[in-house]
């Protein structure tokens, strides 16, 4: 088996806030290959963002505690100090956005902005590199990659400043991208072009992908790996086909049960999981699903399963995955 | 954008009529009698009213006013009796030392402000941002006059590095000049600069937890870029539209300061013709003050669409 490019190890992820301090994210352990894709879903709260974020520790860092490993090709970058960590983000490692609207700086042109993150990681003339960010712009397949280099983010549409993200986070050419739900604010036709366009980049540069999602239809498209998240935990771990065929957790059981059939009895009403994520200051004491889990019993709500594994591609953090 | 302008500055025309209905009514209904204060005691009734005659004090009102601001349209501001020249002259006179208060105490308040405000966004709730916090409490809390005091105390007659007070040209020289304008322009600069940090630390807050220098960092910028560049410039909008807002206040400020430090400048101008009651300087300074309020913030507009692509995009429309 080739070389991990990213080790996530018992990440533990903890804000101190007003009223005591509060994990997010609670033992988060995975790993991602150069050319894979691994997806991260969840439900919102779940700690599916704050794990993207914890990996390039974005988070305020007055607030924020991190614990645990997070091994970049076999170095705790946990470890760095800002100086170092300036050097990884958007070189080694970059990230794109949900919202491509809030997150590119309204102020300034498209182009500066990707010139900028060139310049920050390497010597290079101002001419060398705009025609280095017009050509990466052009890579994302978006129209007239001259035109939209002198443009402010808002004078060109979603789908055009979705990629405008993505050539801003690859002009580097990092090994690992962050995406955080990159396409829950597009339209389905944009949203395909767009996991194109992350997809044929990531096979020309052998890049691995976290893909940070609530979506299974895209997690179906382009992961080869899949790890579904409950209130902070990965609650099941497992290749794309086994998670889609064999679903082991209730949790994730129920959401596959969400996707509405065309082919089905539709007067049927909806399947939905019942009740809602618990907040983070009054986790369940036992498994954190069973709360509304149709099928928990007492060892359910008095003791916290581990992530057992059941082949080797196959994990899940559940009592009875076996009986149900 | 032309078009965006010319309707500003042609809506300031029903400002100004409202403004100086206002201020020469104001002045008219005061107690007082000018003919009688540049007669002096000795005048004989006979005598002042003969001068009421001459200065027009004895028409109706409304022809007084139509008058006057028949004489501002065509750019006659009117006529000082105790200096015996224009308003105009009178006004343009006492403007240097003004002008150069308002402009190095709006400079200092600048300098010092946006970098402590930074500072303080940047350390948000730790001992230095709490230090700056106070430090901008106090300034707000002193009045410019104490300030001015304080200041001439220590460094008039204690140290004795600069003249206690007075003025000099900057045709004396830059240095002559200036020697006798950083004390009055600390005094007024601190309170301004105490509004300033405030301003400049909660925008750069707002920015700062903004997706867009969340962005910033993922990217590997360096912290004085993310800042300076990326937050700064958003916040400034915030920034200068504080600064056009309290102009009203420096020009009121400056009027104590002057007075504090003895210095030949507007507020004299008005203070002098308060005294004695020359009715037409103090409508004509007054509405030169609000008229150069009123330009300050049409530059702070302007630098809106200079800072935000968005601001320049809606006003072509």
């Amino acid at each position: 088996m080739q070389e991990s490019l990213l080790e996530v190890k018992n990440l533990k992820t903890s804000f101190s806030t007003e009223s005591g301090v509060v994990t997010a994210v609670d033992g988060v352990t995975f790993t991602v290959h150069a050319g894979e894709t691994l997806g991260v879903v969840g439900e919102s709260g779940c700690g599916k963002s704050v794990t993207a974020e914890s990996i390039l520790q974005l988070l305020n860092e007055r607030t924020t505690k991190y614990e645990g490993e997070i091994n970049y090709k076999g170095k705790n970058i946990l470890t760095l100090n800002k100086k170092q960590m300036q050097q990884i983000r958007g070189n080694e490692i970059a990230m794109i956005f949900q919202d491509a609207m809030t997150s590119l700086n309204p102020v300034f042109t498209i182009g500066d902005q990707i010139t900028e993150a060139i310049t920050a990681h390497m010597k290079m003339g101002r001419k060398e590199a705009n025609k280095k960010a017009i050509d990466m712009l052009s890579l994302t397949g978006i129209s007239s990659p001259e035109m939209r280099f002198h443009e402010y983010p808002y004078e060109i549409s979603g789908g055009m400043r979705q990629r405008a993200m993505i050539a801003m986070a690859l002009v580097c050419r990092p090994n690992l991208l962050i995406a955080d739900e990159p396409t829950t604010a597009l339209d389905v036709t944009i949203q395909a072009q767009i996991l194109e366009v992350i997809n044929n980049i990531k096979n020309e540069l052998n890049m691995g992908i976290v893909m940070i999602t609530h979506d299974l239809g895209v997690i179906a498209e382009v992961c080869t790996h899949v790890v579904v998240m409950y209130l902070g935990q990965v609650i099941e771990d497992a290749d794309v086909e086994s998670l889609f065929s064999n679903p082991a957790h209730p949790y994730t059981k129920g959401l596959l049960q969400c996707i509405p059939q065309i082919d089905g009895d539709r007067s049927r009403q909806l399947y939905t999981i019942e009740g809602i994520v618990p907040s983070l200051d009054n986790v369940p004491k036992g498994c954190r699903f069973s709360q509304r889990c149709p099928h928990s019993d007492a060892k359910c709500l008095n003791e916290p399963p581990l992530l057992e594994e059941i082949n080797d591609k196959h994990k899940v953090r559940c009592w009875h995955y076996d009986k149900i | 954008m032309k078009g965006y302008f010319l309707t500003r500055i042609l809506s300031l025309v029903p400002v100004l009529l409202i403004v100086s209905v206002f201020v020469f009514f104001l002045i008219h209904l005061t107690p007082g009698d000018p003919a009688s204060v540049i007669l002096g005691p000795q005048a004989t009734p006979e005598e002042v009213e003969q001068l009421r005659e001459q200065m027009g004090l004895n028409l109706p009102l409304y022809q007084q006013f139509f008058e006057w601001f028949t004489g501002i349209l065509r750019g006659d501001l009117g006529w000082s009796i105790s200096q015996n020249k224009s308003v105009i002259n009178a006004f343009f006179e006492h403007l240097g030392p003004t002008l150069s208060l308002a402009v190095l105490a709006q400079g200092i308040s600048i300098v010092l402000a946006i970098p402590m405000g930074i500072i303080a966004a940047k350390k948000r709730g730790t001992k230095i941002d709490q230090s700056v916090m106070v430090v901008a409490m106090l300034g707000l809390a002193i009045p410019s006059f104490l300030l001015g005091l304080l200041l001439m105390q220590l460094f008039g007659i204690k140290l004795q590095w600069l003249p206690v007070a007075g003025y000099e040209p900057l045709s004396s020289g830059l240095w002559e000049h200036l020697k006798h304008m950083i004390m009055p322009a600390m005094a007024l600069g601190v309170i301004q600069t105490a509004v300033i940090v405030r301003m400049t630390r909660s925008s750069m807050l707002d920015v700062l937890s903004t997706n867009y220098i969340k962005t910033a960092y993922a990217k590997g910028l360096k912290e004085r870029i993310i800042y300076y560049k990326h937050a700064l410039r958003n916040a400034s909008i915030a920034i200068i539209t504080v600064l056009g807002e309290t102009f009203g206040s420096l020009i009121a400020g400056a009027v104590v300061t002057e007075t504090v430090f003895n210095l030949p400048g507007i507020g004299q101008l008005v203070m002098n013709s308060i005294l004695r009651r020359d009715y037409e300087v103090i409508q004509g300074t007054i509405l030169l003050a609000v008229v150069s309020y009123l330009a300050v913030n049409l530059v702070v507009d302007m630098l809106y669409g200079v800072i935000d692509p968005r601001v320049r995009m809606s006003r072509k429309g």
